[in-house]
């Protein structure tokens, strides 16, 4: 039981060391959210006037109801950017060592998602705490509830990641699997809009943005900082983690690239 | 018992035959050679080794355990070098050494020690906290090679770990590898296409076109290794056309 411990422990220090040593990967995930909501949203603020809609028992400025989804936009960023280093890796060979070890490949990758999801993490609250002192004050007990809600949806995303890395033959794929996923599954969500405003634009539109699993990964963390529950979210993030962690396990394969290389 | 058993490997990328019915074994404390032209096969079957990719057919045993059946008991076996580094360069000799400990089960304190005698044992001590980046083409395959051992396997596996070096170094290396064979009775089984890197004790394995077509003690090829070598791994006759 120890060799999984410290085999786990491995991988999240060298993701860590991975991140200290790419500090402008950290400050560059936290100026996109930071510009949502320091200019977007103030932009917006007086042209979207937001109902009372739970988990909020109040009426809320528009920078308070963005946060969850910026929170979860740094999620979704880095859980394809963490995805986007295990194809890197595989490409230049450093996968190798992972792959090479004794433990269960399954368990490997799973140590790979979580150490990616941790740092994902310190990011998140990084602007959560900007956005504290910017005047968005969740409930402070809001603030430690969230974060089993935020590792469920940063393993989430980079299960999905993963997933959709599997099926990449080649690094310089993935930034149109990028556009053709990370701007749909953000924009097609709750985490700019409510569902209702969406409901006025279009009735379509509306069952689009309801049915993206990041609608539901926001509503999630959105519900969990306010110290709310949501059993509809819970469930479909907790399913959807179990099936593309799964899938991503039983397809990740190096010798598929290989193959599809020599055929 | 063989440090290595390969028994009747065959591998195909879709519709070409990487392997076609490889076998062979490899004693343990010995020194093996896998002598082949690019595209030989020789990374392919690395991979298989290294368990990177799933036999198709045939089966292979490492000091007894199958890949197929005990991976788990036969990787904890094996040492490698890949043709490619996979050092992370931007990381430190000692926390590229400390990954590998971790990847295979090892506590802090019984990593530090093991590091402190592998990097001791390839001379390597002071520069433990040089990023890889700073460190030359020979003592990154060192460090590599550290690596590989840090585990205490009983096999190493090294493909073509002397692409890149000059003749110099990968002359260094080989002898330092040699050493280590010999003062650790570790097997090893290093592939190369270059005939300098082969001595005429070692047993040696010659892959062409995806077949073993020679095994046997260096000597035993002949005295000119490279007539030999050349007349193993010429093409094959081109097909004449007749009758126009």
């Amino acid at each position: 039981m120890n060799a999984y411990w410290y085999c786990l422990q491995g991988i999240v220090q060298r993701e860590w060391l991975r991140f200290v040593l790419q500090r402008s990967r950290f400050f560059s995930a936290l100026v996109r959210p930071l510009l949502w909501l320091l200019v977007f949203a103030a932009g917006f603020r007086a042209a979207l006037g937001i109902a009372i809609i739970a988990p909020y028992d109040t009426y809320i400025t528009y920078e308070t109801y963005i946060v969850p989804g910026l929170a979860c936009m740094i999620l979704l960023f880095n859980g394809m950017q963490g995805s986007l280093s295990m194809v890197y890796d595989r490409e230049m060979g450093s996968m190798r060592v992972l792959l090479t070890s004794p433990l269960p490949r399954a368990f490997l990758l799973a140590s790979k998602l979580l150490a990616i999801a941790l740092i994902s993490l310190l990011q998140v609250y990084a602007f959560l705490a900007i956005a504290w002192f910017y005047g968005v004050q969740p409930p402070v007990w809001g603030l430690l509830a969230a974060l089993p809600a935020l590792l469920l949806v940063a393993l989430l995303l980079s299960a999905l990641g993963l997933l959709l890395s599997n099926g990449i033959r080649q690094l310089e794929n993935f930034a149109g699997v990028m556009n053709f996923v990370i701007f749909p599954l953000f924009f097609l969500s709750s985490a700019l809009y409510p569902l209702w405003k969406m409901r006025e634009a279009s009735e379509w539109l509306y069952w689009l943005c309801a049915l993206n699993p990041f609608t539901h990964a926001v509503e999630l963390v959105r519900f969990a900082l306010y110290l709310r529950f949501s059993p509809l979210a819970l469930a479909v993030c907790l399913g959807l983690t179990l099936l593309f962690a799964a899938l991503a396990v039983l397809t990740f394969n190096p010798q598929h690239a290989a193959l599809r290389k020599g055929s | 018992m063989s440090a290595l058993q390969v028994q009747g490997v065959s591998f195909a990328y879709g519709p070409r035959q990487a392997l076609q019915e490889v076998g062979f074994n490899v004693a343990a404390g010995s020194f093996s050679a896998l002598l082949g032209p690019n595209g030989a096969g020789k990374s392919t079957l690395i991979a298989l080794l290294t368990r990177l990719y799933d036999l198709q057919h045939g089966d292979i045993h490492i000091f007894g355990h199958s890949l197929r059946c005990e991976p788990r008991q036969a990787l904890r076996q094996l040492g490698v070098v890949f043709q490619q580094s996979t050092l992370d360069l931007d990381l430190s000799v000692q926390q590229n050494l400390a990954y590998h400990a971790a990847l295979h089960g090892l506590g802090k304190r019984e990593a530090g020690a093991r590091i402190d005698e592998e990097l001791a044992r390839q001379q390597l001590g002071e520069r433990r906290h040089e990023k890889i980046r700073a460190l030359n083409g020979g003592h990154r395959r060192r460090v590599e090679i550290a690596r590989a051992l840090l585990h205490r396997p009983r096999l190493l596996l090294l493909d073509e770990a002397s692409v890149g070096l000059d003749p110099a170094s990968r002359l260094a290396l080989n002898q330092h590898v040699r050493t280590l064979c010999s003062e650790q009775q570790l097997a090893v089984l290093w592939t190369t296409h270059l005939l300098d890197e082969i001595a005429t004790g070692d047993d040696l394995l010659v892959l062409n076109r995806s077949r073993l077509v020679a095994q046997g003690p260096a000597g035993e090829l002949g005295d000119d290794l490279a007539a030999s070598f050349n007349r193993l791994t010429a093409p094959a006759p081109q097909p004449m056309e007749v009758g126009r």
